[in-house]
């Protein structure tokens, strides 16, 4: 071990130190010793984890012969810490890599444009139908959450400042956000099971479901954003004699329009995914079906379930591949609009 | 500070108005105000009416014939205990899993990363948010569980004598590839709270750890962990409301069978409740529904109390922190 001898002048104040570039050079230790077990025959996610194993053993132990127990535990932490994210990116990586790899067989022009609904027996089957009624399911729940929420979130920003009934309705929309999915179709289910009598099934009943688990999310993402327009703002349209409403809907809500519709559009990523209620109150129908008022609905999420236990894996990849692509589009839109229409500040 | 401004009790209290504001607009805001307090009223009415309906519909529920309960048991609680223990077990391997990966990762994201590396670590894991759970359930049931079988049989090996590492069932299909499936759904939330509290450890206090001559480990220990305390406990709780109500994963991993057992690689497990909801709510058989519907109620009480708890504790520590 060489440790560079201080001068003998001056007492040292320092302990000794691996050399900066330590980590680095451990991590291309550890880096060679998972290529050699690769070139040996070990499967791939064995020697990444031999290779990870070296790089958490090797530089504590480094740190404890040249350095102290403390700075030893440091590294190893360290070392631990940072192994947590790749270990969380694992599944990710592996769930998109499947997806794209197995679901990119199944995508053809028919698949987008036919339903399952056959005239005749060669005629191909796609996921048309499932498509439209994720669509109009979705789109129908947002019809109905998009006013409730915002208007809730003017309220508690507005009008209920700090108020008894607006912090109750703050607390229970946080803990409505934790409501389990099955939960809100058992009630949408219960409601038009007993309006419309037993065995029910309508695309209107999901958007109910729907609705109650994106209520919450709107109202958050809108509350913030107003939150962000400066009071500065208000102050000038109340001189100029605006009535308070008018302010509200001509100067307060252009401002934040941007936020507000990155934060709907999350909200919609989020519900477009839903199975569980769908399952329940939407159901299931090899047809293609517009109306929400009148019979089941199938959407992408319950067909993939639904075709996943009967062995139709193909299929069940393809709609898995294009819902997929479906959430992450609405994400990449949500962030974009959310940069594009930020308020500009100061 | 603006609200002063304004004329907020003019319309109600009948003080007159400057002539300059005309009596329409006086409505106008009444009337919008209106919608705004109906829109919020509306939130509270749906969720006390999911709770009424769901207690009127699934009240004959608990008291149906015994032979409607068969599947599981004899009573509605010998029906619901052992859906309820599979719900908890699962929801328990998934916290176990997920909490020390999600505060590793929210430590990345505020003490280790360097900052043009933080936003993407944490953009990275919300992407696992979005994953929708049903292509969760599909990868995990088709791609994931055949691989996780080696590792069980392991352990069933040389830890067989526990008895939660029993018999491995060959599909891999058990409430232990549940649970991992569950703790990667829930890994995002639980990170994302863990992360926000995390942040607000006062700078002075990191810095003083340091400059008393502390690793960063030591000063995450000494400063980080006891500040996040108890935001990381109700982020936890939330984690936990999250796993207990989630269906889609448990029912397309899980191969269900009708005795809960404690071994945790058994191929014929009792399903949790959600996903007991979803595999039996198309059999039509007299009153079964009703027992879905009480049991769909009692997973409803559940999370509530959980969330609602945790929700309290969040913000009673958001309190303490402003103060």
């Amino acid at each position: 071990m060489s440790i560079q001898s201080p001068p003998a002048s001056s007492p040292t104040l320092t302990h000794a130190r691996l050399p900066r570039q330590a980590p680095l050079m451990v991590g291309a230790v550890a880096v060679a010793v998972t290529a050699i077990g690769l070139v040996l025959g070990l499967g791939s996610v064995a020697a990444v984890l031999i290779g990870a194993l070296v790089f958490l053993v090797v530089l504590p132990v480094w740190s404890l012969a040249v350095e102290n127990r403390r700075s030893a535990t440091d590294r190893m932490m360290t070392g631990l810490i940072w192994a947590t994210f790749f270990v969380a990116l694992a599944p990710l990586v592996s769930l998109v890599w499947t997806v794209v790899a197995e679901g990119s067989q199944a995508l053809s022009g028919t698949f987008f444009t036919y339903s399952f609904y056959r005239t005749s027996l060669d005629q191909p089957v796609g996921v048309y139908h499932a498509i439209m009624g994720t669509l109009v399911i979705t789109g129908v729940a947002a019809l109905i959450s998009v006013p409730v929420g915002i208007l809730t979130a003017i309220y508690l920003i507005e009008y209920g400042k700090k108020n008894t009934f607006s912090r109750v309705v703050t607390f229970l929309v946080d803990v409505m956000t934790g409501i389990p999915s099955i939960v809100a179709g058992l009630f949408a289910f219960a409601l038009f099971t007993l309006i419309f009598g037993p065995g029910h099934q309508s695309g209107l009943g999901g958007a109910v479901a729907l609705s109650l688990l994106m209520i919450p999310t709107v109202v958050r993402a809108t509350e913030e954003m107003l939150r962000l327009v400066p009071d500065d703002l208000r102050e000038a349209a109340y001189a100029l004699g605006t009535p308070r409403w008018r302010t509200i809907v001509r100067v307060v809500l252009p401002t934040s329009v941007g936020g507000i519709i990155a934060g709907v559009t999350l909200a919609v990523a989020r519900v477009i995914g839903e199975t569980a209620p769908l399952l329940l109150i939407a159901g299931i129908v090899q047809r293609t079906n517009f109306n929400p008022f009148d019979g089941s609905m199938t959407t992408l999420p319950v067909l993939i379930f639904s075709e996943r236990n009967k062995g139709n894996i193909e299929i069940v990849w393809g709609a898995a591949l294009v819902l997929m692509v479906l959430v992450m589009l609405l994400n990449v839109i949500a962030r974009v609009l959310g940069k594009i229409l930020a308020p500009k500040q100061g | 500070m603006s609200t002063t401004l304004t004329t907020k009790e003019a319309p109600a209290g009948g003080d007159p108005s400057p002539s300059w504001i005309s009596e329409r607009s006086g409505r106008g805001d009444a009337i919008f105000k209106g919608l705004t307090i109906a829109a919020a009223a509306l939130i509270l009415l749906a969720l006390a009416s999911v709770f009424i309906f769901l207690f009127t519909q699934g009240f004959a529920g608990f008291t149906q014939p015994a032979e409607v309960y068969s599947k599981y048991g004899s009573s509605f609680w010998g029906y619901v205990w052992p859906l309820l223990a599979s719900t908890i077990v699962a929801s328990l391997i998934a916290l176990i899993i997920a909490v020390p990966l999600a505060i590793g990762i929210a430590l990345v994201i505020t003490q280790y990363a360097p900052s043009w590396l933080s936003t993407p670590v944490a953009y990275v894991i919300d992407l696992l948010a979005a994953v929708p759970s049903v292509v969760y359930g599909l990868w995990a049931g088709i791609y994931l569980a055949p691989k996780l079988v080696p590792i069980y049989e392991w352990l069933h090996e040389h830890l067989g004598f526990i008895p939660l590492f029993g018999d491995v069932v060959s599909s891999g299909r058990s409430i232990s590839t549940a649970g991992l499936v569950l703790a990667i759904m829930i890994l995002p939330i639980i990170t994302a709270i863990s992360r926000e509290v995390f942040s607000r450890t006062p700078r002075l206090h990191r810095e003083a750890a340091l400059a008393l001559g502390a690793t960063r480990w030591e000063m995450i220990r000494m400063t980080v962990f006891p500040y996040g305390r108890s935001g990381v406990i109700s982020a936890v709780m939330l984690g936990l409301g999250r796993a207990l109500g989630e269906t889609m994963a448990v029912v397309m991993v899980l191969s269900p069978g009708t005795l809960f057992t404690f071994n945790l690689f058994s191929g014929s497990n009792t399903p949790s409740i959600a996903a007991n909801i979803a595999l039996r709510y198309k059999e039509r058989s007299e009153g079964t529904l009703e027992v879905l519907i009480a049991t769909g109620l009692v997973l409803f009480l559940l999370t509530f109390a959980i969330n609602f708890a945790a929700r309290w504790a969040v913000a009673r520590s958001e309190r303490k922190l402003a103060g």
